[in-house]
C-alpha cells in the first residue's frame, strides 16, 4: 500500500526563556522520530501527557515546522512544496481537536461553521450547492434531521453533537487523512463510543486514513485493532507494531508498565493485575533528560553501564513489531 | 456491620434561569464502616451534587429540598441537613473530608503548601501547637509518599499533578476523618500516576480504617476499588449492588449499556455496543423512567411512572420494570 505520510528523522525543539532575566533553554520535545502511515490505515499514537504526541500530530498536519528532518506527503517533503501543492496537502490533512467546547466559534451557527471552508476553498459554486453539501455532511455525521441542527449555535448542542460538527467541518474539504487528537477524551462514556463508531464508518466508506492520538490504551485498542500502535515516551517512539501484537506481547518495559498499571472495567481482571514497581514515580523533565535510554531511571530492568550510557537502537523482535530497548540487543 | 452514613430520600435542586434543575431526586443510600462505595454516572447525572450534599457544601444556588443525611460514628451522631454553620465547621473535615476534582484548581496558587495546611487546620479548629501540627503533617506526607522538605515549601504549580493529588489526600486526612469523599480523584492524571494514587488509596483505607465514597464517571476505578457500586442517571440511583453483581450481573439497561460500551485493554478483543441518544435535560425530564427514551427494553409502564429501587436479591437493588427480562437475557 502507498505511504501517505512519512516522518524521517524528525526532531522538534522549542526554545523557552531567553528574556531579560532567564537563560535560554531548549526543550527537546521530539527527537529523531521515524514513522510511516499507509493509505487507509489507522495509526494510534499513545503515551502520557508531555510525551510529544500532540506535537507529532501538528507536524503531520503541517501546523508546525520540524527543527530537523523531513515530513513527507506521498513521498514529497511538505516544506519544499510549491504553494499550490502545499495548499492541496493542507486540504487533504485535517485535524479534529480534543475539546469540542473551545474549537467551535460560539457566535457562528453550524451553517456558518461548515460553509466558511467550503466558500473559502471554492468547493461550491452557489449558495444552493453550499446548503446541499452541508446537509450531506450533517447526514454523514448523523446529525439528522438536518433542519434541526443546521441553524443551531454550538451552545445549543451537547458535547457529542458538537464533536460531530467538528468532524463534519474536518470533512468539508474531502480530506484523505484525519489527525484525531484525543478526539473523544472529553466526552461521556456513552457518547464516546458512538463517535468512535462514526470514525470507523468514515474509514470504511471513504477509505480515510487516521492518526489517532490518545492516552487511553483501551480506546486505541478498540479503534485501532486492525491498525498499528506506536508508544511514545519523552519525545521518542519506544515501541511500534500491529495493535494486537503490541497489546498482547508488549516488549518495551514502559509499554509493559502502562499495560499493567491501567485499571480495567472488570473487577476480576483489574484486581489480579501484578503492578510493575518502577524505580521512580517522577517523569524526568524535558530540560534535563537522562542519558542513554530515557526510561532508564524508572525502568526496573535497567542494566547499569548499558541503558544509562547508550541510546537504544530499534530492534525488530517479531515481524513488523519494533522496540527501542537494548535489552533486546543481545538476542538478535 | 453498622452504617456510618445513611442518606434518606434526598432531593437537591438548583435554581437556574430556565427553571429548577433537579440534580438529585430521591436518593437513598447507605455506607457501612470501612466500606468503599463508588457512585458512577456521566456528567450531569448529579453525582458531584450528591457528594457535596453529604458535607453540605453546596453552592448558594442549590437547595436541599427534602431528605435527611445521618452520620454516626464513635458515639457521635449528626443529621447533616439540619446542621447550622458553626456545627458544620465542627463536622466537616473532622468526620467527613472531601478531595475535590481537578487538583490544581483546589489550591490557592499564591500560597505555599505549608500555608494551605495551616489554613485548613485553623479553619477547622484543630487545636495543636505548631510543633505537633508539623509532626502530624510529616507523618501524613510520609503516608502519601511525598518528600516533606520539598513539598511544604512549594507553591502548587511547582508540583506535578500526581503530587498535588497526594497533597490533597494528605490535607483531607489532616483531622482524622472517618469518611473521605473522592470526586474524580485520578481523572486528570496519567496512567502511571493514576496507578500510584490507586495503590495509595488502597493502603490508607487499610491503615486508617477509612470509609470511602468514590465519585467517578470511570467504571474502571469502581472495578478496581469499590466494594459497592451505585449507578446514577438523571439525578436518581438506578442500580446499587456489590461490585461483582454490577459488573457481571447488571440488571438495569443503563448499567448494562455502560459496561458494554467500555473497552478493556488486556482482555481479548470484543465488539462494543453504544447507548443510543444522550442523557435528558434535568430541567425538563421525560415522564416515567428517565432512561426510557434510550432504552431498548421499554414497555408501556415505563412511560407512565418512574420505577423505584427494589431489592432483587442479596442487597442488589434495581429501579427498572424489566429487570427480570434483562436477567434472563431476553429482549421484549
Amino acid at each position: 500500500m502507498e505511504r501517505i505520510i512519512e516522518l524521517k528523522n524528525v526532531s522538534k525543539f522549542f526554545t523557552i526563556g531567553g528574556g531579560l532575566f532567564s537563560q535560554k533553554k531548549t526543550l527537546r520535545v521530539l527527537e529523531d522520530l521515524n514513522l510511516s502511515i499507509k493509505k487507509g490505515e489507522i495509526f494510534c499514537l499513545v503515551g502520557e501527557s508531555g510525551c510529544g504526541k500532540t506535537t507529532t500530530g501538528k507536524l503531520i498536519a503541517g501546523l508546525l515546522k520540524p527543527t530537523s528532518g523531513e515530513v513527507l506527503f506521498y513521498g514529497e517533503n511538505i516544506w519544499k512544496m510549491n504553494k499550490e501543492k502545499f495548499k492541496k496537502y493542507r486540504k487533504s490533512v485535517q485535524i479534529v481537536h480534543q475539546d469540542p467546547y473551545s474549537s467551535l466559534n460560539p457566535v457562528k451557527t453550524v451553517y456558518d461553521i461548515l460553509s466558511a471552508p467550503l466558500l473559502k476553498h471554492h468547493m461550491v459554486r452557489s449558495n444552493g450547492q453550499c446548503e446541499e453539501k452541508i446537509s450531506e455532511l450533517l447526514k454523514i455525521v448523523d446529525l439528522t434531521p438536518v433542519e434541526d441542527f443546521i441553524y443551531k449555535y454550538p451552545h445549543q448542542l451537547s458535547g457529542g453533537q458538537r464533536q460531530r460538527v467538528v468532524i463534519a467541518r474536518a470533512l468539508t474539504l474531502n480530506p484523505e487523512f484525519i489527525v484525531a487528537d484525543e478526539a473523544v477524551s472529553m466526552l461521556d462514556v456513552s457518547i464516546r463510543l458512538s463517535i468512535i463508531k462514526l470514525l470507523l464508518i468514515l474509514k470504511q466508506n471513504f477509505n480515510m486514513t487516521f492518526l489517532f492520538i490518545t492516552h487511553d490504551l483501551a480506546m486505541a485498542k478498540y479503534f485501532g485493532w486492525n491498525g498499528k500502535i506506536a508508544v511514545m515516551y519523552l519525545g521518542r517512539i519506544v515501541e511500534i507494531g500491529p495493535t494486537p501484537r503490541v497489546l498482547e506481547n508488549p516488549l518495551h518495559p514502559y509499554t509493559k508498565a502502562l499495560l499493567l498499571a491501567v485499571p480495567e472495567a472488570d473487577p476480576e481482571v483489574t484486581r489480579n493485575k501484578k503492578i510493575m514497581e518502577l524505580r521512580s514515580l517522577d517523569l524526568p523533565s524535558l530540560l534535563d533528560l537522562p542519558p542513554g535510554c530515557r526510561f532508564n531511571n524508572r525502568c526496573p530492568y535497567m542494566e547499569p553501564g548499558k541503558c544509562d550510557k547508550i541510546e537504544p537502537n530499534l530492534y525488530e523482535v517479531e515481524p513488523d513489531h519494533y522496540v527501542s530497548c537494548e535489552l533486546y540487543g543481545d538476542e538478535t | 456491620m453498622e452504617n456510618i452514613l445513611n442518606i434518606e430520600n434526598l432531593y437537591v435542586d438548583y435554581r437556574a434561569r430556565r427553571g429548577l434543575v433537579k440534580a438529585v431526586r430521591g436518593v437513598n443510600l447507605e455506607l457501612k464502616r470501612r466500606e468503599t462505595l463508588a457512585i458512577i454516572g456521566e456528567s450531569g447525572s448529579g453525582k458531584t451534587t450528591l457528594g457535596l450534599s453529604i458535607i453540605k457544601l453546596l453552592p448558594s444556588s442549590a437547595k436541599i429540598s427534602q431528605g435527611k443525611i445521618w452520620y454516626q460514628a464513635n458515639g457521635k451522631k449528626y443529621e447533616v441537613v439540619s446542621l447550622d454553620n458553626s456545627k458544620l465547621r465542627k463536622f466537616r473535615w473532622k468526620e467527613i473530608a472531601m478531595v475535590f476534582q481537578s487538583a490544581l484548581n483546589a489550591f490557592n496558587p499564591v500560597i505555599r503548601i505549608w500555608d494551605h495546611i495551616l489554613d485548613t487546620a485553623d479553619s477547622h479548629d484543630l487545636r495543636l501547637t505548631r510543633e505537633d501540627l508539623r509532626a502530624k503533617v510529616l507523618e501524613l506526607l510520609r503516608l502519601v509518599q511525598l518528600d516533606p522538605d520539598r513539598v511544604l515549601r512549594s507553591y502548587p504549580h511547582e508540583l506535578s499533578g500526581g503530587m498535588r493529588q497526594r497533597v490533597l489526600i494528605a490535607l483531607a486526612l489532616l483531622l482524622d476523618p472517618q469518611i473521605i469523599i473522592l470526586d474524580e480523584p485520578t481523572t486528570a492524571l496519567d496512567i502511571l500516576s493514576q496507578r500510584s494514587i490507586l495503590e495509595l488509596l488502597k493502603r490508607i483505607r487499610e491503615e486508617l480504617n477509612l470509609s470511602i465514597i468514590l465519585i467517578s464517571h470511570d467504571l474502571s476505578l469502581a472495578a478496581e476499588l469499590a466494594d459497592k457500586v451505585a449507578v446514577m442517571y438523571a439525578g436518581a440511583l438506578v442500580e446499587i449492588g456489590s461490585v461483582y453483581d454490577i459488573f457481571y450481573k447488571p440488571l438495569h439497561p443503563y448499567t448494562m449499556g455502560l459496561i458494554k460500551a467500555v473497552p478493556t485493554v488486556t482482555t481479548s478483543f470484543r465488539e462494543l455496543i453504544s447507548i443510543p441518544g444522550s442523557p435528558p435535560d434535568l430541567i425538563d425530564l421525560p415522564p416515567g423512567c428517565k432512561f426510557h427514551p434510550r432504552c431498548e427494553y421499554k414497555g408501556e409502564e415505563c412511560l407512565k411512572d418512574e420505577p423505584v429501587l427494589i431489592n432483587v436479591f442479596n442487597d442488589h437493588y434495581v429501579a427498572c420494570y424489566k429487570w427480570e427480562k434483562i436477567k434472563n437475557g431476553k429482549n421484549n
